[in-house]
């Protein structure tokens, strides 16, 4: 296998742990209304991913840098043609990650509802979003011979991509209850079980028909018909195991339900990463004769091999380490009366 | 307005804004690191409070630091696409660097700092804070290593098949002279913002106790000057390397980058033994440099920032821009000519820009110098700073640092323009490696596209803005804590000891 390969398939790693990890955080997010419910149970749910959330997002950043470093081309298209739908992908993450952080550095209930709502929406935004993006590669889009998106914003917003987006959320939705029937005890466990009962089996049915769809329309390649199969079993299991009340087991599935997702789009594509609808001959590919190669040079990609082969074990122990520290199962009553160093509202 | 001037407008306001919350990060990481190391060893509690205190102001810094981070990842592919083609090969190298070393770190830690007070044992917990402040700084050393490359681009070749720069060494880049240079002067000057920060507030807090008639031997007076030493004791340090690395960095300036220095002087014409402008009049910007009137100047400080040498020729904006035309009729020429490069007002840095945002950048830090060594005189032998109208100095120094900082970052890429890649003068191959900022920007994206962002960004930071800024301000005014000793749940149903 050549390196440019190993590095399409790298970033495709890299992916699979940003949806899987912060596939659960998003999923929270959006379920802060509805699961979480009370003050209390909002708060509750917040503090499930309180330790964790930021070191997630670092997978996309990651994920990003990686691009850039061992596919410009792709980076530079992908990003300037997807302008409007990152556009409000970054809004949502910049305002989710400062409401996270300051909800609750003011006693004031007022003050938290309005931050909750920024949580909240800014959940619901890019879990609709990520399918899109993820769609329209898969599809393919008007690229020149330059490498340049041609299409426009409106180019984006075709069923096939607007079924992925409704994949991703029901996915994000899943899996952030089946996370939260893990982490959770109580009325809030209660809720969050029927939640994960009922995204699951919706995630279930929207994977199912994209996937064939994707399949049958636009694959360049047969056996991602076993990624297909290996998503559908995920999926699957996650909603038996949601109906059965194994939790653990259902987190594990949707985990791989997503490696059989990503698996199945960037196999879709390859060797591709940005098939042209325009004409095949512009699209950009990792390696071969015809298409833009958007692949970096071999030193580029040897010197981020190492780099990848040496810090990558670290921070999955790290973060994995985390995992485990903050692995006790949260209740309402653990959540404390007052924080240490959380102020009142002012008076004017 | 164009695409393109919107473009860098976009790129110079997301930039600046991330960079008035980066250096706080960067320095008060570790000074909290420092506090929290001071209480574990000397189980002093004036420690813990110091860096309970601090710790929160520092979080509350980070969350928008790391917020408009993001940003930063993914604006080069999205404004900037034809830049990201012609240098991802190796400028992408540094990014993923970044991003897979230090902010896996930095945010991973934090989360476990934030959390894990009640979690792990003391020394464990310790370790968090300082892998978290390692990563901010780590971080810092990737970002400026791609920076610095733009300025003095080593260790890539042309691929002129592929139409854009590649990597040679990695090794290279990493150790890049600039980067060298750069990474101590940014380091230090993030913490000459931090130990203004600590060193202001505590200043301010002892004067408030002073006046409401605390007493001089109670917990709060000691605890708040001690704090104030420390950030005087910071800002000395942090001076001292900033004037010796900026040293370093001007004269590396003048060899690789001329024209960046000629600008900050506002010298047209080249000399010998040019002196060192303190102000100008004149219309800097304008088409008619011969207007500008240095009327006040030290003799040869120019030249001798430039090679140590009070009568070292300065090659003037002028004649820089002749050899990069290719007419300059010098022998021995010290910039390349630029295929295509046109003698005009639009192919040199903007002077005024550059002539005062230098100037700037060294005389606003002279606020913390002010406060360091006011603050030293006032402690010493025991001594506290009661004075109303320290308070004051304290408060004004506070925003100083900050501003010089960005003027400093304002300087050094608005001096780098008409190229957003610089050409390296040393280099002696037929293809020299440099990219014009005209040619850097997204082709796939319209002026109506980039005008939205810009106006959806600048909306949205100016309103989280005014929320760190009135988070920041009323947690510095609720003063150092009264806390407890943490110590590690045993009680499976205790409460957390902190929560969103």
């Amino acid at each position: 296998m050549d390196l440019a390969t190993f590095w399409f398939i790298l970033i495709g790693v890299l992916w699979t742990g940003y949806l899987v990890l912060e596939g659960f955080d998003f999923g929270v997010g959006m379920l802060m209304p509805f699961v979480g419910k009370t003050a209390k149970g909002k708060r509750l749910l917040l503090n499930t991913i309180g330790p964790v959330w930021d070191g997630n997002e670092v997978w996309l950043l990651t994920a990003g840098g990686a691009t850039f470093a061992a596919f410009p081309e792709w980076y530079a298209t992908l990003f300037s043609g997807f302008y409007l739908p990152l556009l409000l992908i970054l809004i949502a993450l910049i305002v989710r990650a400062v409401a996270i952080e300051y909800r609750s550095k003011i006693n004031d209930q007022k003050w938290r509802d309005r931050w909750d709502l920024a949580i909240i929406i800014s959940a619901w935004i890019p879990s609709i979003l990520w399918g899109v993006a993820f769609a329209n590669i898969v599809r393919g889009v008007p690229i020149d011979e330059t490498g340049t998106y041609t299409g426009g914003f409106f180019n984006l917003l075709n069923p096939f991509a607007l079924l992925g987006g409704a994949v991703t959320l029901a996915l994000f939705l899943s899996h952030g209850a089946i996370f939260l029937s893990l982490k959770t005890g109580g009325d809030v466990q209660q809720r969050a079980a029927r939640w994960a009962r009922g995204a699951s089996v919706a995630a279930l049915l929207v994977g199912a028909v994209w996937a064939i769809w994707l399949q049958l329309a636009y694959s360049n390649n047969a056996w991602t018909w076993g990624a297909l199969v290996l998503a559908a079993i995920g999926l699957a299991g996650a909603a038996f195991f949601s109906f059965i009340q194994r939790h653990g087991w259902a987190f594990i599935a949707n985990a791989l339900a997503v490696v059989g997702a990503v698996t199945l789009i960037f196999g879709a594509i390859f060797p591709n990463v940005m098939p042209s609808t325009t004409d095949p001959a512009y699209s950009l590919v990792v390696h071969g004769d015809t298409g833009l190669v958007a692949a970096s040079s071999h030193t580029t990609l040897v010197v981020m091999t190492w780099v990848a082969a040496i810090f990558t074990p670290v921070v999955l122990a790290y973060q994995a380490w985390t995992y485990w520290v903050f692995r006790r199962r949260l209740t309402e009553d653990h959540m404390p009366e007052h924080n240490e160093l959380t102020f009142d509202k002012q008076s004017a | 307005m164009e695409a393109l001037e919107l473009a860098r407008w976009q790129f110079g306001i997301t930039t600046v804004y991330h960079f008035i919350l980066v250096p706080l990060t960067i320095g008060l990481s570790i000074l909290v690191a420092i506090m929290q190391t001071a209480w574990v060893r000397t189980g002093n509690e004036k420690w813990l409070r110091l860096t309970k205190f601090y710790g929160k102001l520092l979080l509350i810094n980070f969350a928008l630091g790391v917020a408009t981070g993001i940003v930063q990842e993914f604006q080069f592919g999205m404004n900037w696409s034809e830049y990201s083609r012609y240098v991802g090969d190796i400028f992408g190298a540094p990014l993923a660097m970044e991003a897979l070393i230090a902010f896996f770190l930095e945010s991973t830690f934090l989360g476990l700092w934030i959390f894990g007070w009640d979690r792990l044992p003391k020394k464990v917990h310790l370790a968090t804070v300082w892998a978290f402040a390692i990563g901010s700084n780590l971080s810092a050393y990737f970002i400026l290593a791609a920076n610095s490359w733009m300025q003095h681009p080593v260790g890539t070749a042309y691929n002129p098949e592929k139409g854009r720069a590649e990597m040679v060494s990695i090794w290279e880049v990493l150790t890049n002279s600039t980067t060298l240079a750069a990474f101590p002067h940014v380091i230090a000057s993030a913490f000459l913002v931090a130990g203004t920060f600590v060193s202001g507030i505590a200043v301010y807090w002892m004067v408030r106790k002073h006046r409401a008639g605390e007493p001089k031997d109670s917990a709060d007076m000691s605890l708040y000057r001690t704090a104030s030493r420390f950030g005087a004791v910071t800002m000395i340090i942090a001076g001292i390397a900033i004037i010796v690395s900026g040293d370093v960095q001007a004269k590396l300036m003048f060899e690789q980058q001329p024209m960046k220095m000629a600008a900050a002087e506002g010298i047209m014409e080249t000399e010998d033994g040019a002196s060192f402008s303190l102000l100008a009049i004149g219309n800097l910007g304008g088409n008619d440099p011969g207007s500008v009137k240095h009327i006040l100047s030290i003799p040869g400080l120019t030249s001798w920032l430039a090679e140590g040498d009070f009568n070292a020729t300065v090659y003037g904006v002028n004649e820089l821009q002749r050899q990069y035309a290719g007419t300059s009729d010098a022998a021995d020429p010290i910039v390349p000519a630029i295929e295509g490069y046109e003698v005009d007002g639009s192919t040199r840095p903007n002077l005024a820009v550059t002539y005062w945002s230098f100037r700037l950048m060294i005389g606003l830090a002279a606020f913390s110098a002010a406060l360091a060594l006011t603050v030293l005189w006032f402690t010493r032998k025991g001594g506290f700073v009661t004075q109303g109208w320290m308070r004051k100095l304290a408060l004004v120094s506070l925003p100083m640092p900050y501003l010089a900082a960005s003027f400093g970052w304002i300087f050094t890429e608005m001096g780098r323009q008409p190229f957003v890649v610089a050409p390296n003068p040393s280099f002696t191959g037929s293809d020299p490696v440099y990219l014009l900022t005209t040619h850097g920007v997204s082709t796939a994206v319209d002026t109506f596209e980039v005008a939205t962002s810009m106006i959806i960004f600048t909306v949205i930071y100016a309103v989280l803005g005014v929320f760190w800024y009135r988070l920041i301000a009323r947690y510095a005014q609720e003063g150092a804590p009264i806390v407890e000793e943490p110590v590690v749940a045993t009680d499976a149903d205790a409460p957390l000891s902190f929560a969103y």
